[in-house]
């Protein structure tokens, strides 16, 4: 069998998966009866109506021809792995190193995914960016951050 | 007169000092946004919650809502001067503004798509205030079977408008529902589907969704393109003041862009997006003047019409959510949560109980028109230097944002990782061609619906067909219903897909 549309096929088999897991992880609560219904009865519900939409999308991916098979394309891999990279670092770090160095780290990972990458202008992004998130985020709208390594605020 | 009352206790509230201030904020930094390429209103909206904390409600909600209609200003000054439509509401300004902007006419453009807006959104202000009321009124006769009923019909209308394939956006209708599911049962206090994570047995915050989705999402899409060329009208741009014969032209499809916007507003997932679309349908098939240039090469009706009619349907749609709590569209869906955030539980209770922001808000929003009209017109210099500002700034200023607001919404960093998931399955989306916007609908009514279903089946002893034994029930899901059918028709899903293949 041909896939006749990559984006439909790939798209209804997440929504299978994703539809059955619900449904097999709502099964783990009580299902009710339907005058008294349990935790498990409205995502049970859903799991399977998602599931069946994403069989009909599948289903419709391998029978109905499209234009250049609507590829899929190719995968931004570098900015996919530097961008979540910089944001989980970010998450790691801001509570043990702080605002002033995990801010201008993120910026700086982030910034490596780009098409064009100036050292220099982005340390005076960096710069700018982090002293406006302290003026924002710490001075002006009082939020808790921390500012310094913790090493350094006792 | 009740109406005149309740304007005057609005602008009274909109006119203090503080909440002139957030009006102005929200419709300078909406006009930014709409402005920036690669930023919208979704996006800012989720970037700003965190901050709202800070705020009262009434002032939080003012800006926000200065944000979705300045990004609605905004986006037409690119889409006429580099034909890149900054919102998708200014796809169709695009055809015929940036035409005039070639021509050498960017001015009068811009001041038609301006004063036009202006126009809209007075009255749009006005409908909201008479039309509210009654509305709110009928609310308070629904039940659970009802709302359960009017929910799926808002669900179902806001695909059936606004979205691609359609399938695919009821799917995601329902991952966002189900997505929603993650969560505590409200009945039974039973914990589900958050494997033993304390973090997620609040659920997942709809904040960590839509920075994930819409935020670096839409950031890994952007930066995985290769970068486009602009081609910026910025010296074209000296004559602001059009013509008298612009004005005589321009006003017949003000006030026609106008009505349908503000019609086609109030329906769920009407909006913005499909008003501009019908008014430049309705203003193509209008007999002009002769003499007149032809659609399509700078004709001043094309954008004066759909320009009006998107702020409008701006407008207009904050009546569904201020009335039944029940948000039209993904901006929309965020100020539900703002709300929620801000320990107001949106419904129609909520012009009683909290008069001062709901009046509040509906007469700031004339004010923060009236202001982007002064923002625009006189500044529009400032604006066109910002047009220049490369991405490669800008992406990750919004992303220290992001972080930073993520970090700050329960002082802990699960809800950074989550964001950071829900980046990469944003990014596989966009691969896929999911339209995102309907899963956060979805997510943001899920846990509402799922309450007014069981309620519902427990009243009526577990009967299914309450739901269509009830007039009022069985026409909104007859509604519904019509809906899926009329656009599965052949001739018009052809139409429909005519339509939407112009978007980018």
């Amino acid at each position: 069998m041909k896939i006749k549309s990559q984006k439909d096929f790939w798209s209804g088999l997440m929504f299978v998966v994703t539809g059955l897991a619900f449904a097999a992880g709502a099964t783990n609560y009580s299902f009710g009866t339907s005058a008294r219904p349990g935790p498990g009865y409205f995502p049970f519900g859903l799991g399977v109506l998602l599931a069946v939409l994403g069989a009909v999308i599948l289903f419709k991916a391998l029978t109905i021809e499209t234009e250049g098979g609507d590829r899929i394309g190719h995968i931004g891999w570098r900015p996919l792995c530097l961008i979540v990279a910089a944001v989980i670092g970010f998450g790691l770090l801001l509570p043990r190193l702080g605002l002033i160095i995990s801010l201008p780290l993120l910026i700086l990972v982030a910034s490596l995914a780009g098409d064009e990458f100036k050292l220099k202008e982005v340390v005076i992004n960096a710069i700018i960016l982090t002293i406006g998130s302290w003026a924002v985020f710490i001075k002006g709208l009082n939020l808790v951050i921390p500012l310094w390594p913790s090493f350094l605020a006792n | 007169m009740d109406l005149l009352n309740n304007l005057a206790l609005g602008f009274g509230v909109a006119f203090t000092l503080q909440n002139v201030f957030y009006a102005f904020f929200g419709a300078l930094l909406g006009t930014l946004i709409g402005v920036l390429p690669g930023l919208g209103p979704v996006a800012t909206i989720a970037m700003l919650l965190p901050s709202i904390y800070a705020l009262d409600a009434t002032p939080a909600l003012i800006m926000l809502a200065g944000i979705y209609y300045g990004a609605q200003y905004g986006g037409s000054t690119t889409a006429i001067l580099i034909n890149v439509p900054g919102e998708s509401s200014s796809v169709v300004t695009a055809i015929d503004g940036y035409q005039m902007a070639r021509r050498g006419r960017a001015g009068a453009a811009l001041a038609a798509a301006g004063l036009g807006s202006f126009f809209a959104g007075c009255v749009g202000t006005i409908i909201i205030a008479a039309f509210a009321p009654p509305l709110t009124e009928l609310a308070f006769k629904f039940g659970p079977a009802e709302y359960f009923s009017l929910m799926v019909l808002g669900l179902i209308g806001a695909v059936v408008l606004a979205s691609g394939s359609l399938i695919k956006a009821i799917a995601m209708i329902i991952l966002g529902l189900l997505l929603g599911q993650i969560n505590t049962d409200v009945i039974s206090g039973v914990p589900r589907f958050s494997f033993d994570i304390p973090e997620l047995t609040d659920g997942i915050g709809f904040v960590a969704i839509a920075m994930g989705v819409f935020g670096f999402g839409e950031i890994i899409a952007n930066l995985s393109r290769p970068a486009e060329h602009r081609e910026v009208f910025t010296k074209d741009v000296k004559d602001i003041w059009p013509t008298k014969q612009d004005f005589k032209n321009a006003y017949p499809a003000v006030l026609r862009g106008t009505a349908l916007g503000s019609i086609l507003g109030v329906l769920p997932g009407g909006g913005a997006l499909l008003a501009s679309f019908a008014a430049y349908t309705v203003e193509k098939k209008t007999k002009g003047n002769p003499g007149d240039v032809p659609f399509g090469q700078g004709n001043i009706r094309g954008v004066a019409g759909p320009e009006a009619a998107n702020n409008a349907g701006a407008q207009t749609s904050f009546i569904p959510m201020l009335t039944l709590g029940i948000p039209p569209n993904a901006v929309m869906a965020l100020m539900v949560g703002a709300m929620t955030i801000k320990g107001i539980q949106p419904g129609p209770q909520v012009m009683t109980s909290n008069p001062e922001l709901f009046w509040g808000l509906i007469a700031s929003m004339w004010v923060g028109n009236l202001m982007l009209i002064i923002l625009n017109l006189p500044l529009i210099g400032v604006w066109i230097k910002l047009l220049t500002v490369p991405y490669r700034f800008l992406f990750p200023a919004i992303m220290a944002f992001c972080c930073i607001g993520l970090y700050t919404l329960n002082n802990n960093n699960f809800d950074v990782f989550m964001a950071a998931g829900f980046g990469i399955v944003g990014y596989l989306f966009f691969k896929l061609g999911c339209e995102p916007a309907p899963l956060l609908l979805g997510f943001i009514l899920g846990p509402m619906m799922e309450e007014n279903l069981r309620r519902a089946l427990l009243l009526s002893r577990g009967d299914w067909t309450a739901f269509i034994t009830k007039p009022l029930s069985a026409g909104l899901l007859l509604a519904a219903l019509l809906m899926i059918v009329i656009v599965s028709l052949p001739s018009i899903k052809s139409k429909r897909e005519e339509a939407f293949h112009d978007e980018p």
